[in-house]
């Protein structure tokens, strides 16, 4: 829920610096080691839109796949837990490079 | 209505403060500019902002006024009933004559381990956060505010009980310790990996109740450092006392090193007044 108030916030600053009143599409990066639960959000952006600008608007979700970074090949691989090994040598954990972003991406306005 | 985010309502409660309070992700009322723009023209508007910036912004300067005043601050998470209020009025009871030592209690409806904390004779403060699972940054700064905590103290907040929320908000602690209870199974750490490596401890408590468990000590804290091969651990007991010295220990140091680093600087003004 605190997400979805975090996305409202940065709706209301942008529509007034970049003047629009109207929000049609939000479009959403939530990585997938972010820990969110779309679903959920799905839920909560109904609720927290209703009577802003951005109410009846189309929640669109990137979910950008997790990367680590293993120091010992030198080499980043795709993974899909914090914890999964190495593909080349095994080590555990990798360093996450991507697929944590909790981001508001970009607003289809007017 | 506070002056730091302009809110006025919320579902979120500070026990004894006049007005509610939640989300420090800012119910910047989303209408109050709905009617200052005409209708634009349609297009795609890049943003690339974090949903979390709000909230790392009060952590932020909840984080400096701790420093300010060498408070050392922790913020403990676990999943309901894995000890937290029961460590915590333990812990009390053995530093409360070294320390200066005050409790935030996260809860979404009571005010019982508010009550339970008082009941040692420190301070403690209750936020309620009704539906909402985890505290925030915003909130934790006006109870903080409250507390009025003295210098060289410390801080410790026991967040609602949920293992997935909390990883994600900072409140401006210096380690998150998460609690794992020896009856909860030994992969936890793998079910949710963000807020083990999210925090900087581990007190895997109610080690009493092995003897009459299958519980495998040894392979859950291999789980917890797959996720986070830098946390610390430490056992303990918080009804037999075992291992409670080891845990006094680290936050006495931790307290110590917050008191050295303190900024002499010239104290500014509240900013969650
Ligand atoms: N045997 C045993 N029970 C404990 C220990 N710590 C807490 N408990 C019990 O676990 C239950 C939940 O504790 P509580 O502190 O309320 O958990 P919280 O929800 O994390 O705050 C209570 O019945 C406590 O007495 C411990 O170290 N050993
Ligand atoms: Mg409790
Ligand atoms: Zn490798």
């Amino acid at each position: 829920m605190s997400l979805m108030e975090g996305m409202l916030h940065i709706m209301d600053e942008n529509a007034k610096a970049q003047g629009f009143g109207r929000v049609r599409t939000v479009i959403l990066e939530i990585g997938k080691l972010a820990g969110v639960e779309v679903e959920a959000l799905r839920f909560a952006f109904e609720a927290v839109t209703e009577g802003s600008i951005a109410e009846g608007a189309t929640l669109e979700i990137e979910e950008p796949q997790g990367l680590g970074w293993c120091v010992e090949c030198e080499r980043e691989s795709s993974i899909e837990t914090r914890y999964d090994p190495c593909p080349l040598c095994g080590k555990v954990p990798l360093a996450i490079t991507g697929g944590t972003e909790m981001r508001v991406k970009a607003l289809d306005v007017e | 209505m506070c002056t730091t985010c302009g809110c006025g309502q919320g579902e979120g409660r500070i026990e004894g403060d006049e007005h509610p309070h939640a989300h420090a992700d800012g119910m910047i009322h989303s209408h109050a500019h709905m009617h200052e723009h005409g209708i634009g023209q349609r297009r795609m508007v890049q943003i690339e902002r974090n949903l979390l910036e709000k909230n790392d912004a009060f952590a932020k300067l909840n984080r400096e006024q701790f420093a300010e005043k060498g408070i050392f601050v922790l913020n403990l998470v676990s999943s309901p009933g894995s000890g937290k209020t029961t460590l915590l009025t333990a812990t009390i009871e053995r530093l409360k004559d070294r320390l200066a030592i005050a409790v935030i209690e996260g809860d979404q409806q009571t005010t019982h381990d508010a009550d339970r904390i008082r009941a040692t004779g420190v301070p403690a403060i209750q936020i309620n956060t009704g539906k909402g699972c985890h505290l925030d940054a915003h909130m934790v700064g006006h109870a903080a505010e409250r507390l009025n905590l003295p210098q060289d103290s410390v801080l410790m907040i026991e967040n609602v009980g949920n293992l997935v929320c909390p990883s994600a908000f900072d409140l401006g602690e210096a380690h998150k310790v998460v609690i794992l209870s020896v009856t909860e199974g030994e992969d936890k750490p793998l079910k949710y990996p963000d807020m083990f490596a999210a925090a900087d401890l581990l007190v895997l408590n109610k080690v009493d109740l092995l003897p009459y468990l299958k519980f495998e000590v040894d392979q859950c804290l291999d789980f917890a450092h797959r996720v986070n091969p830098r946390l610390k651990i430490i056992r303990t007991s918080a009804v037999t006392g075992e291992g409670m010295a080891a845990w006094t220990d680290w936050i006495e140091s931790g307290a110590r090193a917050a008191k050295n680093s303190r900024s002499e600087a010239p104290s500014k003004p509240p900013c969650h007044a």
